[in-house]
């Protein structure tokens, strides 16, 4: 390998998997991840779900052809969030990776900085979507049962928020300085992104009582990682919304490969945190 | 023949802080050259700019004869580095760090295994292949961290402070490893480090100090009688 101009195809892919491996390794070897990014999502549907059930009525919203459960209005939202606490997850193994000194080794890598990033992306992506895939099977046990196609469907609808949400946790990764600094993220991304979305109320509910916080809502990135997701469960696409994700997906994407560029981001002059 | 390392005239600053003024460093194919310098020297800032992780903006450095800046494909994959703080997974054991490692630099799967055989074997960890990162000892950690950085069969070792926190045993074992990996493999190694002891006579011995290259050359010449230590006291004016 040493010296070659260009490296060929193969390399490429043995070191896109080489990548992967580790991720699902690493995620395999960390039960308690796996289990709590199941449980979260598993007490809203089965409790908080429950208890709107209820108080919420849901008149008939696209994309859906009648009057729905909450539960089920109310899971694409999960699925949405199952990916953002993954892409979290991804960026706070970024920060702690870079205190310890592993990072280091991956940015050292002779492939092109992007290209790595780009595979720890896909990589925890990938991870996300075994997520949602089993909490979307046991939420079928709880009378969510989309079309039997959209469980195809929603794929695309999974890889596309699922990178957008992990390019957004890759960027604020490399923004943050100190692992102890990510609970701010917590408080100050993750909960007002959650909220402040289409996840569990639609945005004409929201309206009702804040306009401004309809407005919010609606230019959310969430907001349309939520309803791409929601439509494409039942088999319809919400081209708005593929159209936002995907400018977010750029925008973060590239943030981050300029955040962790040597001559251009952050990372040039954090001293002594390489 | 090229130099295993060539650095001219580079310089570095955070904001208006001066790290490196003007260094200028040389490492021959198949030479241990001693970076030595008390702690907050530049020499981490040095490895940085020498492995990409800082952007070199001014004078060339060259990793057997690739100028980093224009070719740094080629100049990163003849580097092999030992940085100061652990870069191994604790949660993955030592052959799925070495096989990741091989990946990061494109060596296919069988190719890798190989390779993973000679570079345990090398760093005297055949039968700890299996274990946890977690599970090694400090010393044997660093010689895992060793063979990780031997697994692309780079021209140039770079070792930050390879033996910090180990006990004298093992920091032996660890300068034993690399002197022997010079000598049986031909590859050259650029030493940062603070302590003297790890210096010998005939090796090439570069001094730097905040941020600037005071002394090099033979490190028996620039100890003469008075002594390395007494030589580095006189030249910097603090204790190493």
């Amino acid at each position: 390998m040493s010296g070659d101009r260009a490296f060929p195809a193969a390399a490429w892919a043995t070191a896109f998997l080489g990548i992967a491996r580790r991720e699902t390794l690493r995620f395999v070897n960390q039960r308690g991840r796996f289990l709590a990014a199941l449980v979260r999502p598993l007490v809203w549907l089965f409790i908080f779900a429950a208890g709107f059930r209820a108080v919420l009525g849901l008149s008939i919203t696209p994309p859906y052809q009648t009057y729905v459960l909450y539960e089920v209005y109310v899971t694409p939202g999960l699925c949405a969030m199952i990916q953002l606490f993954n892409g979290m997850q991804s960026s706070l193994s970024m920060v702690y990776d870079r205190d310890t000194g592993a990072m280091r080794t991956l940015l050292v890598s002779p492939f092109p900085r992007w290209f790595l990033l780009a595979s720890k992306l896909v990589a925890g992506v990938l991870v996300s979507i075994i997520q949602v895939y089993t909490f979307l099977a046991i939420a079928w046990f709880w009378d969510v049962q989309p079309p039997p196609w959209g469980y195809l469907a929603v794929l695309p609808a999974l890889i596309l928020s699922g990178l957008m949400l992990g390019a957004m946790g890759l960027f604020l990764s490399s923004t943050i300085r100190q692992l102890e600094n990510f609970a701010g993220v917590m408080n100050f991304v993750i909960f007002p992104m959650f909220f402040a979305s289409s996840a569990l109320y639609p945005l004409w509910r929201m309206g009702e009582s804040s306009t401004l916080l309809h407005d919010i809502s609606a230019v959310n990135p969430f907001t349309h990682a939520v309803e791409l997701i929601r439509f494409a469960l039942y088999l319809q696409v919400n081209w708005l919304s593929l159209a936002v994700v995907l400018g977010f997906l750029a925008g973060f994407f590239a943030g981050a490969v300029f955040m962790y560029d040597p001559s251009k981001g952050l990372w040039t002059r954090r001293k002594g945190k390489a | 023949m090229t130099a295993a390392l060539d650095i001219d005239r580079v310089s570095h600053s955070f904001g208006s802080v001066a790290a490196l003024t003007d260094v200028s460093l040389h490492v021959p194919r198949g030479g241990f050259t001693a970076l030595l310098g008390v702690n907050g020297a530049g020499k981490t800032t040095l490895f940085s700019l020498i492995t990409r992780l800082y952007d070199n903006t001014s004078g060339t450095i060259r990793v057997a004869g690739h100028d980093l800046r224009r070719a740094p494909r080629q100049a990163l994959a003849r580097l092999g580095i030992v940085f100061q703080s652990r870069a191994l997974d604790a949660d993955l054991s030592v052959r799925q760090n070495l096989a990741y490692h091989a990946a990061l630099h494109g060596i296919g799967r069988a190719e890798a295994r190989v390779r993973i055989a000679e570079v345990l074997d090398q760093a005297g960890l055949t039968d700890k292949g299996g274990d946890r990162v977690s599970a090694l000892s400090g010393g044997q950690t660093r010689r895992a961290e060793i063979a990780r950085a031997l697994i692309h069969r780079p021209d140039i070792l770079l070792l930050d402070e390879a033996t910090v926190g180990l006990d004298v045993k093992s920091r032996a074992e660890v300068l034993a490893l690399t002197r022997r990996l010079i000598a049986e493999q031909g590859v050259s190694a650029l030493w940062a480090t603070h302590i003297m002891d790890e210096i010998q006579p005939d090796d090439d011995l570069v001094i730097l100090h905040q941020g600037q290259i005071l002394r090099r050359g033979r490190a028996s010449d620039i100890a003469g009688r008075q002594g390395l230590t007494q030589a580095f006291l006189s030249l910097t004016g603090t204790p190493a």
